[in-house]
């Protein structure tokens, strides 16, 4: 046991010296994993005490650059400073030692561990736990008071919600002494309400002297909580801006290297006959949890049917259901003037013959089989068609001529019907899991989160060809945890929480406020 | 009724006795398998380093020096599935039943080519093994009825290692839990990347768990052959590394679950051996393999139904590998 690892944390943190000029500087950082160059010539400078945003598509370098600095990957060239010094940052120990914090995309976190192990991990204080632990909790409680971290700390991981957990993250940080933060995509798991604790947080923390890189997509963030931005796109930073002195298009611009819209064209509402009406369906989970309770609504032709929520809260099983995967417990459905009962046979099969299709929340796992070819991934689901297929056997040439129209009007790159799937980027992958799905002439499209992980360039796309759908005729119900994508893209909106609809609105009158009260629970409308 | 209690005292006299090797090689385990590393190359490692003990004994005449032979032997097999799944992150169940092939045709390929024994290696003499510890007031214990016999033949009357492996349970069960290095091991198991982005090497730590597994493997060679035993023969560890594995799964891979369920498999094969030939009321005699397939038997059911599910540890069986 050092001592100095003991006394580190306790210090408050001051402000440094009004001489230093910046408290990170990367110069001209060059990182290839095998024949890609994930950061090439990259250099970087933030300012003490500031909080600076890093904003591009996926791939564009952010994370393996953050891991550069973090320790966890060594660059091919270049040079790290911190506080006007160069520094070999090779190994997150050394990173941790000269007060760099990382709070990651996915949590590292220990789940079956308590909060107050997970923090303690690494710098246990003693050799022996019960020692160390009343020495940690004692710094802990400190730090948790100064800024505003509320946490239980006997609670186990996996008990707590996701808000709490990277709190407990922050703590880590903290705990080891951190001067530098860097925050890695922190609010795609948040809800409106816990996004803007986290921000109040990083504030408080920046008035003490803490200077915070914050990586994400989210440009409205962005413009709200930085001081200073950068935009990374191709594994360059193409673009400094003051954030006062831009704009989100501008870095949107930046970010795609083209001109981007922003806003979505929504067709007038042309609402048709009821297609879809659920009534009172209920679902107990296999651990007999009550994941959906007495959920009713219905969806007309033409309209866009939004389900707003924060991840876990009865969605994933209610597309479940609709699409066949899960049985009906309780309840019914009514698809196209035909009613399913739970004695009533149910599964994927059946609901593409009544018109139901699924762009699923996980594409990866569900919507395609990664190893695949896309011409073989471009039929999957309705391969038994008779356009496909010479009885017996899978008539590939007509396949292939399908697909290659496929992804050329849908716009998925590259433009081959002979790749793996799984060498797509997910934009592109989504791209033609709602190509295929488009193309089977659905009455009912299920979405689930479509845009998850995918880039502005492909999102844009993504939108306009559910707007065109939804032109025609087709009634969607799209399942997001995105607010902006519900609020933007719906004509109705319902809000649930905890297996229930706790609300309901015409989304030319709602809020994100309101929508994150509903979403937390706390009001019910 | 004083021939059933004499009876269940031998019977448990020999639980202990079978139970010792298993015990070690369940620690073992759950040294290796809560650092995330499955360990199925128990069962070669107790042979090789049972070998070892009686070559190393009987070519230098001290069991201690082939105690400690033995260690290194087993050590030494860790270390080579270490590299070829921690370091090269190939796949630990492959590795392990190498080991295990490894151990079961070079004990033999050896013994014979030391000994010409066919494959067995000399007998050792009562000075060079562990023998029965006598613990004192033997005698006046045997004026006390029921705990005295239990005592006098249950408790006393084996050699170290017996002992050494009861001291083995809690020594694993304090070093894992109560431990910075083992809140640091069962983190390692759980979710590595948060052992490495905390600052400590993943390697390092999966390193260092299965050395300590192969010490105590290395003590399970050591018992059969230059403790229980006098001197090896081959096969001799008999499939007790699996028995041992099953009883860790049974334990949750928690050390005091994992010493009461070694215990109920060295019980069940104790009571085997007293069944062999014997005709039961009702039943018949019972063919000895129905005996020796019933730890197998007990785990599956009781794990399938009963004890509730055992989670094994997060990241077991994975490679760590920061980059993708």
């Amino acid at each position: 046991m050092k001592t100095n690892e003991n006394r580190r944390g306790n210090e408050t943190i001051v402000s440094l010296p009004p001489y230093i000029k910046s408290a990170i500087e990367l110069k001209n950082i060059t990182k290839r994993f095998g024949h890609v160059v994930a950061n090439s010539d990259v250099n970087l400078k933030v300012n003490p005490g500031t909080i600076h945003g890093i904003v591009g598509e996926n791939g564009a370098g952010k994370s393996t650059l953050m891991n550069i600095l973090f320790g966890l990957y060594k660059p091919d060239s270049g040079m790290i400073y911190l506080n006007d010094q160069a520094v070999d940052v090779n190994s997150p120990e050394k990173s941790i030692a000269l007060g760099i914090g990382m709070v990651h995309q996915h949590f590292m976190l220990v789940p079956t561990f308590t909060v107050l192990e997970n923090v303690m991990l690494g710098n246990e204080g003693s050799m022996f736990l019960k020692s160390g632990e009343e020495f940690v909790l004692n710094r802990l409680k400190g730090l948790s008071k100064n800024y505003g971290l509320d946490v239980d700390f006997e609670a186990i991981i996996s008990d707590i919600p996701v808000g709490m957990q990277q709190r407990v993250e922050i703590l880590k940080a903290l705990n080891r002494g951190a001067k530098i933060l860097i925050l890695d995509e922190p609010t795609g798991v948040l809800t409106p309400q816990e996004t803007i604790g986290l921000f109040d947080i990083l504030r408080s923390l920046r008035e003490q002297g803490v200077t915070i890189i914050l990586i994400t997509h989210k440009l409205k963030e962005i413009m709200s909580i930085t001081d200073t931005v950068s935009v990374m796109r191709g594994g360059k930073v193409v673009a400094d801006f003051s954030t006062e002195k831009t704009s989100p298009e501008e870095l949107a611009e930046n970010m795609v290297g083209r001109k981007v819209l922003l806003s979505i064209k929504k067709p007038s509402l042309k609402l048709g006959k009821k297609v879809l009406e659920v009534k009172n369906v209920s679902h107990e989970s296999k651990d007999g949890v009550n994941v959906l309770k007495d959920i009713s609504f219905d969806l007309k032709e033409g309209e866009i049917l939004g389900i707003a929520g924060v991840a876990g809260n009865g969605q994933s099983e209610l597309l479940d259901i609709l699409s066949g995967i899960e049985t009906l417990q309780r309840g019914q459905i009514t698809v196209n003037d035909k009613t399913i009962v739970p004695s009533q046979e149910w599964n994927s099969k059946k609901a593409r013959e009544f018109g139901v299709a699924h762009v699923p929340e996980d594409r990866q796992k569900r919507g395609l089989v990664l190893p695949f070819y896309n011409y073989e991934n471009s039929i999957l689901g309705y391969h038994r068609n008779e356009e496909y297929s010479s009885g017996f056997l899978m008539d590939k040439r007509k396949i292939l001529n399908f697909v290659d129209d496929l992804v050329k009007n849908f716009d998925v790159r590259p433009r081959s019907s002979s790749i793996s799937s799984g060498k797509l980027s997910g934009g592109n992958q989504q791209k033609l899991v709602l190509a295929r799905e488009i193309e089977s002439n659905p009455k009912i499209l299920l979405v689930g989160q479509p845009t998850r992980g995918v880039d502005i360039g492909a999102i844009e796309r993504i939108y306009e060809d559910l707007m065109k759908l939804k032109s025609k005729g087709t009634a969607i119900l799209l399942v997001s945890v995105e607010l902006d994508e519900i609020m933007s893209l719906s004509d109705r909106i319902v809000v649930m929480n905890q297996g229930t609809i706790v609300g309901e609105t015409n989304s030319s009158d709602a809020t994100e406020l309101d929508l994150g009260k509903m979403m937390s629970g706390l009001e019910q409308v | 009724m004083l021939e059933s209690l004499q009876l269940i005292i031998s019977l448990l006299d020999s639980t202990i006795r079978i139970a010792t090797p298993l015990i070690f090689c369940a620690m073992a385990g759950i040294f290796s398998e809560r650092s995330g590393i499955i360990d199925i190359g128990l069962e070669g490692k107790m042979l090789l380093s049972a070998f070892v003990a009686a070559t190393a004994t009987f070519l230098t005449g001290s069991p201690i020096l082939g105690l400690f032979a033995a260690i290194l032997a087993s050590c030494s097999a860790s270390l080579i599935h270490g590299f070829a799944c921690i370091t090269n992150k190939g796949d630990q169940v492959i590795s392990g039943l190498a080991i295990n092939i490894l151990a079961s045709g070079l004990t033999i390929t050896l013994g014979i080519a030391l000994f010409s024994r066919g494959g067995q290696t000399p007998p050792l003499a009562s000075e060079q093994r562990f023998m029965p510890i006598e613990f004192p007031f033997l005698d006046q214990m045997n004026y006390v009825p029921v705990l005295g016999d239990l005592f006098v033949e249950v408790i006393s009357g084996h050699n170290i290692l017996v002992y050494l492996s009861v001291l083995a349970v809690f020594f694993t069960y304090y070093v894992i839990f109560k431990t910075r290095f083992g809140l640091r091991l069962r983190a390692v198991g759980e979710k590595p990347e948060a052992v490495d982005t905390a600052g400590i090497s993943v390697i390092r730590m999966r390193y260092q768990s299965i050395l300590i597994a192969g010490m105590l493997c290395g003590l399970a060679g050591a018992y059969l052959s230059i403790a229980h035993g006098a001197g090896f023969g081959r096969e001799m560890s008999a499939g007790k590394g699996y028995i041992a594995l099953a009883a860790m799964i049974f334990g949750k891979w928690n050390p005091i679950p994992t010493l009461f369920a070694c215990l109920l498999f060295g019980f069940l094969e104790a009571l085997g051996v007293r069944l062999e030939g014997v005709e039961l009321l009702w039943i018949g005699e019972v063919p000895v393999q129905v005996m020796q397939a019933l730890p197998y038997v007990l785990t599956v059911v009781l794990l399938a139904g009963f004890i509730g599910k055992a989670r094994a540890p997060g990241a077991i069986g994975v490679p760590y590998s920061k980059e993708g």
